[in-house]
């Protein structure tokens, strides 16, 4: 361990009243976990979907984005009529819950090199927009 | 008036990355200073600008059309026909900010596509009154000021970033008019983009 975090760990536990030494305070402490996504709303999504992708997106046409009707399952880049970007296209990304997820967090991160930009910084709203994605899949 | 308002119906090759010229070239040639042509160079990053500003330019691309297409539905009264033109304007304006701002990042812009096509793609065919034009433009202006507001932080440059909140601040304008012309409730929750 090294010694700031010796120091932060007896710190605290002579804040919080602890008598036990720093070590073993933390094999006790669990290890973090993956915060788990809240589960999605479709029609909250739905409401989402239309004001913050609306611009660019909808379920049956390719505008300025591809259409999305049945996402779920489909490789990235692979909508025949659409001329998506070449990162997107080489990216080999399937569209499913854990990828949209990330996507909508950080697309340009996710794939650097795509033309989307737009973030969902709330994880409800990404749940939300999923779970609306998915009901309009297959 | 429509006359006034025609369309650039140029078909649209839309062309992958954009970039047809280096930074520091394309610097040169459009006159930039020394100063200016190190800092762009500097970033890694210019490319994906340019990227992301393709992708602004053809939301207004889309903006405009969609304008057009109302105006020239003759199912808008005279006083909100030159609302819509007005509007029309500010997006045009909107895209030749977005083409100077790629221009100077060495980037092609993007060229719109023809109107026939935004007019399938956005389903105007299914507009039957005024409502219906006002609620088309109303959802495309409310879901542009998020997607402006969406992308600066996915913007490098940082000077993007006031041409991105100053554009989105027109979009959220043409959203709060429109939406009073059709009789919505002020939000009564904030913020309300975002």
């Amino acid at each position: 361990m090294k010694l700031g975090h010796l120091f932060w760990a007896a710190s605290l536990s002579f804040l919080i009243g602890e008598s036990v030494p720093a070590t073993a305070a933390r094999s006790a402490t669990p290890l973090p976990t993956a915060p788990q996504p809240p589960p999605g709303v479709p029609t909250r999504g739905a409401e989402i979907y239309e004001t913050k992708c609306g611009a660019c997106h909808s379920l049956d046409a390719n505008r300025i984005g591809p259409k999305h009707r049945n996402l779920f399952g489909r490789k990235a880049g692979s909508i025949a009529d659409f001329h998506y970007t070449n990162a997107l296209k080489r990216s080999g990304i399937i569209w499913n819950a854990q990828t949209l997820d990330r996507w909508l967090q950080n697309p340009v991160a996710m794939v650097p090199g795509t033309a989307m930009g737009v973030r969902l910084s709330s994880a409800q709203d990404r749940a939300d927009v999923i779970a609306y994605l998915r009901q309009n899949s297959r | 008036m429509i006359d006034a308002i025609a369309m650039n119906s140029r078909r649209r090759v839309l062309t992958g990355t954009a970039l047809s010229l280096s930074t520091v070239g394309a610097l040169a040639l459009l006159g930039q200073t020394t100063r200016a042509a190190g800092s762009v160079a500097a970033s890694p990053n210019v490319g994906q600008d340019v990227q992301l500003l393709n992708a602004a330019l053809a939301l207004e691309d889309e903006g405009i059309a969609a304008y057009q297409i109302g105006a020239e539905s003759k199912l808008l009264t005279p006083d909100v026909l030159k609302i819509a033109v007005t509007f029309q304007g500010h997006h045009k304006q909107h895209r030749d900010d977005l083409t100077a701002a790629i221009k100077r990042l060495g980037g092609k812009a993007v060229e719109p596509k023809t109107q026939a096509d935004y007019a399938k793609s956005l389903g105007t065919a299914s507009l039957k009154d005024q409502a219906g034009v006002l609620r088309l433009a109303l959802k495309l202006e409310r879901g542009a000021t998020n997607a402006y507001l969406g992308l600066i932080s996915s913007l490098d440059q940082s000077d993007l970033y006031l041409l991105a909140a100053r554009t989105a601040s027109d979009e959220s304008f043409h959203a709060a008019v429109l939406g009073n012309a059709l009789g919505e409730a002020i939000p009564q929750k904030a913020p309300m983009f975002g």
